[in-house]
C-alpha cells in the first residue's frame, strides 16, 4: 500500500520510532525502511546553535513536490520529511527522513534524494551562533549541494 | 498593489520581511523587478546588488530570471537555500 507523503515543518523535535512506526506498522509489503536524521553539530567548538528560518506555505509545497517524486521514481511504499525552525542548539534534530519500499535500495535511494533536493529546493535558510554568543553569519550554498542533487538528473 | 517577502539575508539587508508596493507597467521580468527594487534605496542596492544569486518566487513557484511577472500576487525574494 503506497502512502502519501508525510510533511510537517515545525518548531518541536520530532519522534524518529513513531515517525517509523507510522509507516511501517500495517503496511506489510515494507521491507525496508532507510532513516535519515539532520543534526546541529558544534563545528569543531565554534558553534553553539543555528537559526532555521522558512518561507511558511512554499516549504510545504516543496517538499511536499520532493516527496511525490521520490515515491513515484523510487516506487516508496511511504516517505515521511520533517524539518524543524527556530533556533537549533548543538545536538539537536533539525531534519528527518524516513523511506520504506519493499527493498532496500529503493529506501537508501529515496532518502538520498530527498535530502539532496530539500537542502537545494526547499526555502530553509540557516544562520550560525557561535559559542562566544556573537550571532554569526548565514550559511552560504555550497556548490557540493548542487552537484549531489545535479546527479539525480 | 503586489506582495513582496523577504527571507534570510535579503530580509535582513532591506530591513522588513514583508511589503505591497505599486510596480510601475515598465516592470515585466523578474530581472526588470529586481532591478526596480535596486532604486528603491541603499537598502535595497545592498540586498540585490548580485542579482545572479538571488532566487525568486512567484506565488510560492520557485522561477528563473527571465519569466515574467503577471500576475504574481505574492512574490518571495531571498538568497540560495541551505536548509537539511
Amino acid at each position: 500500500m503506497t502512502l502519501p507523503p508525510t510533511i510537517r515543518v515545525q518548531r518541536e523535535d520530532f519522534d524518529l520510532q513513531a515517525e517509523v512506526d507510522r509507516l511501517s506498522k500495517n503496511n506489510p509489503g515494507v521491507g525496508a525502511i532507510v532513516t535519515f536524521s539532520g543534526l546541529c553539530r558544534d563545528d569543531g567548538g565554534t558553534l553553539a546553535a543555528l537559526e532555521l528560518e522558512h518561507y511558511p506555505g512554499m516549504a510545504e509545497a516543496a517538499m511536499t513536490r520532493i516527496g511525490e517524486l521520490a515515491i513515484e521514481r523510487f516506487g516508496l511504499l511511504g516517505l515521511t520529511a520533517i524539518h524543524r525552525y527556530g533556533k537549533i542548539a548543538v545536538g539537536e534534530n533539525i531534519v528527518l527522513v524516513v523511506a520504506v519500499a519493499p527493498h532496500r535500495q529503493a529506501a537508501f535511494d529515496g532518502a538520498n534524494f530527498v535530502m539532496d533536493f530539500l537542502k537545494t529546493a526547499a526555502p530553509f535558510w540557516k544562520k550560525e551562533h557561535s559559542r562566544d554568543g556573537a550571532e554569526g553569519d548565514w550559511v552560504a550554498a555550497k556548490d557540493a549541494d548542487d552537484a549531489a542533487r545535479d546527479k539525480w538528473k | 498593489m503586489t506582495r513582496l517577502v523577504y527571507f534570510a539575508w535579503v530580509r535582513e539587508r532591506i530591513g522588513k520581511g514583508e511589503e505591497e508596493i505599486d510596480l510601475p507597467s515598465s516592470v515585466v521580468t523578474v530581472t526588470d523587478l529586481l532591478n526596480h527594487l535596486k532604486t528603491l534605496g541603499e537598502e535595497y542596492e545592498s540586498a540585490l546588488q548580485y542579482p545572479d544569486v538571488i532566487r525568486v518566487a512567484l506565488d510560492m513557484e520557485h522561477v528563473e530570471h527571465d519569466e515574467p511577472i503577471a500576475g504574481a500576487r505574492e512574490i518571495g525574494i531571498f538568497p540560495p537555500m541551505t536548509g537539511g
